[in-house]
C-alpha cells in the first residue's frame, strides 16, 4: 500500500487511488504549468483508517438504520453529522498517523497548507461534487492538517453528497477518499475560468476576486466576471462586481477583510490579467481534452493553477439535478448574517404588519362581494409567504448546523448534539406560551374550589383570568380556532386542569445554554472569540427562527382562515366563528414533504402484522414508558392526557402546548432540528424522529416506550400485564 | 407486494437460504439451545426438523411443547450489523401425525435428501412446530412481529 505520492511523481496508474484533483494537478505541474507543491493522500491512507478503526461498519450501520427512501433530507444531515463526529473522534492508527506525519513535515517543512478532497469519480464530465466535499484553507502545523485530512474524508458522507451519490446511482460501499495537501498560495487576486460559457458554448467565463478564491466559491463575495470569445479571448463584457471585502488568511483558517479605497474602485484583474487567465484555461483544455473549470491564484505575477476539473454537462443538462438546491442549504457565514438581518429586521416586521392589518378588519361589516376579494387576498398573502417561508426562513435553518460543525469542531464532544443545548435560550415563542399555560396550571394546582368553578365555566378568578386574558391576547391565535377564543376557552382550561394535575414541566435549557456558552467560547482565543460569539448569535437565532417562523405563519393562517369561514357562513355553510375542525389541518406550509400515505389493508387474512420495534433517528435523550396519543388532527390535542407519548407525523409549533403534559415524543419526520426535537430538547423529553409511519403503525392507547438514545420506538400493542403511570427513565 | 405478503416473502427467502436452525426447548428448569435441520412449508405456518427420541431436547418437548426457533442469514463479519435478517419462530411442536407424515417427509427430505436414513430410522422422530408468531429482525434493531390466527 501507498498512502503518500507526491504530485511531482504521481503516475497516470495511480489516478484511481488519488482521485481525478490530484490527477489533474499532477499532470499540469508535469508540464510545467505553475501548480503549487502538493502531496496526494491516497484512498489506500482512507480505508485503511476506516477499516482498521472499524468506521467503516459504523457508517453502514448509520447508512442503513432505515431504508434510504425512507430517510428526509434533515435525516441525511443528522447521519452526515454523526459520521463527521466519528471521523472527528477517531484517532489514526499508530503507523498511518506516522507516515502522513513525516511527508507533511518533510514536504512542508511548517508553511502554510491546504487541504483539498480529491474522491476518485468526484470530477468528471458527467458528475461534479465541486462544493459538495469539503476543503480547508490555511491549516498549520501537522496534527491541526491530520485533523483537517479527516475532516475531509469525513465530507465524503456529507448529506449533500450522500444525496447526489444516491442520485446518480454510485455505490457508497465502494465510496473512497483521497486528498491533496497543497502548499498555500496566498494570492492577490484569485478566480475561477470557465473554458465555455454554460449559456454560450462559443464563449468563456473568467470570475475574480481579491484574495482567496474561497470567498468566490462559497458565494460570500461577488466576483467580477468577464466574457469572452472562445476562440481568440476577445474580451466581450465585463460586469463589475460590488466590491467591498476580500477572504485573506489570518493566524489559521481565512477572515474577510475590507478592501482598501484604491482596490475597491480598481477591478482585479486588468485586461492583460484576463488574458492570462485566459490562456491558461485553453492550455487545461488543450491537455485534457475537455473545456476545463479552473481555479487559479496571481501572486507576485505568477498565474498559479490551483485546481482543474472538467465542466460538467450533467450540470448545465439536466434540469432534474438537485445539486444546485442541495449547495443552496449551506450557506456562508456572511450570508447567515445577512439572512438574519433581512428576516428578523425587515420580513417579519412586515409579516407581523400584514397579519395585524387583517386581524383589524371587521369581516362582517364586509359586503359578500368585498369578503370574497378579501378572502382571495388572504390566500394570495399567504401564498407569498409560504414562498418567502421556503426561500429564507428554510435556508436560514442552516445556521443552526453551521455552528454544530463549529462547535463539535471545537469542543469535540462525545455527543454530536451537544450544541444544541447552546442554542436553547427559553426565548422562543412557544414555550413563552406554555410558560403561561404553566402558570395558570401552578394557580390551578391545589385550588379545588377554582378546579370546581372553572369545571363550570366560572373564569372570575382575578388571577387565573388575568393570565387567561394574556394567554388569548398573545397566543390566542394559536390556542384558539377564532379571534374572540370564546367557544373554545373551555378546551383550555380544560387543558390548563389537565396540567395541574402532575407537577409541572418548566423549560430550563437556558440556564445549560449559559453554562455551555462560557466553556465554548473559552476555547477561542481573544481575537477570535467575537467571531464565535457572532456564529453562536447565528445559531440561535436560526433556532429561534425555526420554530417561531412557523407561529408566525401560524397566525397568518388564522386570518386567512377567519374570512374562509366568513364566506362559508353567508353561503349557509357553516357558522360564523370557530370551526370544529382546527386551524392547521388545512393550510398547509409544505411544499416538498410529502404526505404519509394511508396504509392499505392486507389481504392476507391468516397473517396480521405489528411493529414490534421501529429504528428511527435519537433525538431527545432519554427513556419513557407511555400509552401513545396519536394526533391525526388538531383537535386531538384537546384530548391530550398527562404522561401520555406524542405521537404524530410532523409536530408543529402550534401544536406544542400539549408538550409539557407529554412523557415522550414520537415523529414521522426525521431530523434533530425538526419542531418535534426542538421542543422535547426544551422540555428534557425522550424523543424520536424518523419513525415511517409513525401515526398509522401506532395506535393511541398503545403502550410505547421511546428510546431517546439509540432513536428505536418499541410497541407494546398486547401489554401481558396492566401497569398505570408512566415508567419514565431519562437523563440529559 | 402488501406489507404482510413483503414480510412472508422475506421470511421465505431466508428459510430457503439456510439449512439449520437454532432450537429453543425448556426443561428441569433450564432452556436449552440446539441445532436442528430445518424446513418450513409453503404458507409458513410449520417448521419441520427431525430428532432421535433419546435427545435432550426430544425430552423437553415431551415435557414443554413450546418452543422458539431462531433462522438467520449472519455471515459472522460486521456487515451482518447492517445486513443480516433474523427470524424468531414462536410455537407449539408436536410429532406429525401419519396422515400427514408423507407430505412433510417430502418436504423435509427435498431440502435435506442427506437425512433420509436418519428420518427413517424408527428412532428419529419427525416433528412439526406449528407457528402462531414470526418476530423478524434486521437493519439491527428493526423488529416487526407476523401474527398467524
Amino acid at each position: 500500500m501507498n498512502f503518500i505520492i507526491p504530485l511531482s511523481r504521481l503516475l497516470e496508474g495511480d489516478r484511481g487511488r488519488v482521485g481525478g484533483k490530484a490527477h489533474a494537478l499532477a499532470v499540469m505541474m508535469q508540464k510545467e504549468m505553475d501548480v503549487p507543491a502538493a502531496i496526494a493522500i491516497t484512498t489506500d491512507a482512507y480505508n485503511t483508517f476506516v477499516t482498521e478503526t472499524g468506521l467503516d461498519t459504523k457508517i453502514m450501520m448509520e447508512l442503513n438504520r432505515k431504508t434510504y427512501d425512507d430517510i428526509r433530507w434533515e435525516e441525511l444531515w443528522d447521519i452526515s453529522l454523526r459520521i463527521r463526529n466519528m471521523f472527528a473522534n477517531t484517532s489514526l492508527p499508530v503507523k498511518l498517523h506516522e507516515i502522513i506525519k513525516e511527508s507533511v513535515e518533510t514536504f512542508f517543512s511548517g508553511k502554510s497548507i491546504v487541504v483539498r478532497s480529491s474522491a476518485p469519480g468526484e470530477d468528471t464530465s458527467d458528475t461534479s461534487f465541486a462544493g459538495l466535499h469539503a476543503s480547508y484553507v490555511n491549516i498549520q502545523g501537522t496534527e491541526s492538517v491530520i485533523e483537517h485530512i479527516k475532516l475531509v474524508w469525513a465530507s465524503l458522507w456529507s448529506d449533500a453528497s450522500l444525496l447526489y451519490r444516491k442520485e446518480l446511482g454510485l455505490d457508497e460501499k465502494k465510496s473512497s477518499m483521497a486528498v491533496v495537501v497543497q502548499e498555500i498560495i496566498s494570492g492577490e487576486v484569485s478566480g475561477i475560468g470557465f473554458g465555455q460559457n454554460p449559456n454560450d458554448p462559443a464563449q468563456c467565463a473568467i470570475e475574480s476576486v481579491y484574495g482567496l478564491n474561497q470567498g468566490l466559491v462559497d458565494g460570500t463575495f461577488e466576483p467580477d466576471r468577464w466574457i469572452l470569445n472562445r476562440d481568440d479571448g476577445r474580451i466581450i463584457s465585463h460586469a463589475q462586481a460590488d466590491r467591498s471585502h476580500a477572504l485573506y488568511p489570518s493566524d489559521e483558517g481565512t477572515e474577510s477583510a475590507p478592501l482598501p479605497a484604491d482596490l475597491i474602485s480598481r477591478p482585479p484583474l486588468t485586461n492583460e490579467n484576463v488574458h492570462k487567465v485566459y490562456e491558461l484555461v485553453m492550455k487545461a483544455e488543450g491537455i485534457f481534452g475537455l473545456p476545463q473549470d479552473v481555479e487559479w491564484t496571481l501572486k507576485d505575477n505568477i498565474l498559479y493553477v490551483l485546481q482543474s476539473r472538467p465542466i460538467t454537462t450533467i450540470y448545465k443538462n439536466d434540469k432534474d439535478d438537485k445539486r444546485g438546491w442541495y449547495l443552496s442549504l449551506t450557506r456562508s457565514i456572511e450570508n447567515l448574517k445577512a439572512l438574519k438581518h433581512k428576516i428578523e429586521d425587515e420580513l417579519i416586521p412586515v409579516l407581523q404588519k400584514e397579519t395585524e392589518e387583517m386581524a383589524q378588519v371587521d369581516l362582517s361589516l364586509l359586503s359578500d362581494e368585498e369578503i370574497r376579494d378579501e378572502t382571495a387576498r388572504r390566500r394570495y398573502i399567504f401564498e407569498k409567504w409560504k414562498n418567502t417561508y421556503w426561500d429564507h426562513f428554510i435556508p436560514f435553518a442552516h445556521g443552526m448546523r453551521i455552528f454544530g460543525i463549529v462547535y463539535n469542531d471545537t469542543v469535540h464532544p462525545s455527543d454530536p448534539y451537544e450544541f444544541l443545548s447552546l442554542l436553547s435560550s427559553g426565548d422562543i415563542m412557544s414555550v413563552k406560551r406554555n410558560n403561561i399555560l404553566n402558570e395558570m396550571a401552578l394557580q390551578v394546582r391545589d385550588n379545588k374550589r377554582l378546579i370546581h368553578d372553572l369545571k363550570k365555566g366560572d373564569y372570575s378568578n382575578t388571577a387565573f383570568k388575568s393570565l387567561l386574558d394574556q394567554l388569548i391576547a398573545s397566543h390566542g391565535d394559536l390556542l384558539c380556532r377564532s379571534n374572540h377564543c370564546t367557544e373554545e376557552t373551555p378546551d383550555i382550561v380544560n387543558m390548563v386542569i389537565e396540567m395541574a394535575s402532575t407537577p409541572g414541566k418548566h423549560s430550563d435549557a437556558h440556564q445549560e445554554s449559559k453554562t455551555r456558552e462560557q466553556a465554548f467560547l473559552s476555547h477561542f482565543s481573544a481575537h477570535k472569540r467575537e467571531d464565535a460569539a457572532d456564529i453562536l448569535d447565528i445559531g440561535r437565532a436560526s433556532y429561534r427562527m425555526r420554530d417561531d417562523d412557523n407561529i408566525y405563519m401560524g397566525r397568518l393562517k388564522a386570518r386567512v382562515l377567519e374570512a374562509e369561514k366568513e364566506v362559508s357562513y353567508r353561503s349557509g355553510t357553516a357558522k360564523r366563528g370557530p370551526s370544529s375542525a382546527g386551524h392547521f389541518d388545512s393550510l398547509s406550509l409544505a411544499v416538498h414533504e410529502p404526505e404519509s400515505d394511508v396504509v392499505p389493508q392486507d389481504p392476507e387474512q391468516d397473517f396480521r402484522l405489528q411493529n414490534r420495534q421501529i429504528t428511527g433517528q435519537p433525538a431527545g435523550p432519554g427513556i419513557a414508558t407511555g400509552p401513545a396519543r396519536v394526533i391525526k388532527k388538531s383537535s386531538d390535542l384537546m384530548n391530550f392526557k398527562k404522561d401520555e407519548v406524542l405521537v404524530c407525523d410532523s409536530i408543529d409549533p402550534n401544536m406544542t402546548f400539549v408538550v409539557p403534559l407529554a412523557c415522550a415524543i414520537v415523529e414521522r419526520r426525521g431530523g434533530m432540528l425538526i419542531h418535534g426535537a426542538i421542543i422535547a430538547r426544551e422540555y428534557g423529553l425522550p424523543c424520536v424522529t424518523g419513525i415511517s409511519k409513525a401515526s398509522e403503525v401506532i395506535r393511541t392507547g398503545d403502550r410505547i416506550t421511546v428510546d431517546g438514545y439509540l432513536g428505536i420506538v418499541i410497541i407494546d400493542a398486547e401489554p401481558h400485564e396492566k401497569e398505570t403511570g408512566p415508567h419514565i427513565k431519562k437523563s440529559m | 407486494m402488501d406489507e404482510i405478503s413483503g414480510l412472508k416473502q422475506t421470511i421465505a427467502d431466508l428459510f430457503l437460504g439456510q439449512n439449520l436452525a437454532v432450537l429453543s426447548s425448556y426443561g428441569n428448569k433450564q432452556p436449552y439451545a440446539s441445532l436442528v435441520a430445518f424446513a418450513a412449508t409453503e404458507d409458513l405456518k410449520h417448521i419441520i426438523f427431525a430428532t432421535t427420541r433419546s435427545t435432550r431436547k426430544y425430552a423437553n418437548l415431551t415435557s414443554e411443547s413450546q418452543v422458539a426457533l431462531l433462522i438467520d442469514n449472519r455471515s459472522n463479519e460486521e456487515k451482518d450489523f447492517s445486513y443480516a435478517i433474523a427470524v424468531t419462530a414462536l410455537g407449539m411442536t408436536e410429532e406429525v401425525r401419519d396422515s400427514e407424515r408423507t407430505s412433510f417427509l417430502k418436504l423435509y427430505l427435498k431440502k435435506h435428501p442427506h437425512l433420509k436414513e436418519f428420518v427413517s430410522s424408527p428412532s428419529c422422530a419427525l416433528l412439526k412446530v406449528t407457528v402462531q408468531k414470526y418476530y423478524v429482525v434486521n437493519r439491527f434493531q428493526n423488529v416487526q412481529e407476523l401474527h398467524i390466527q
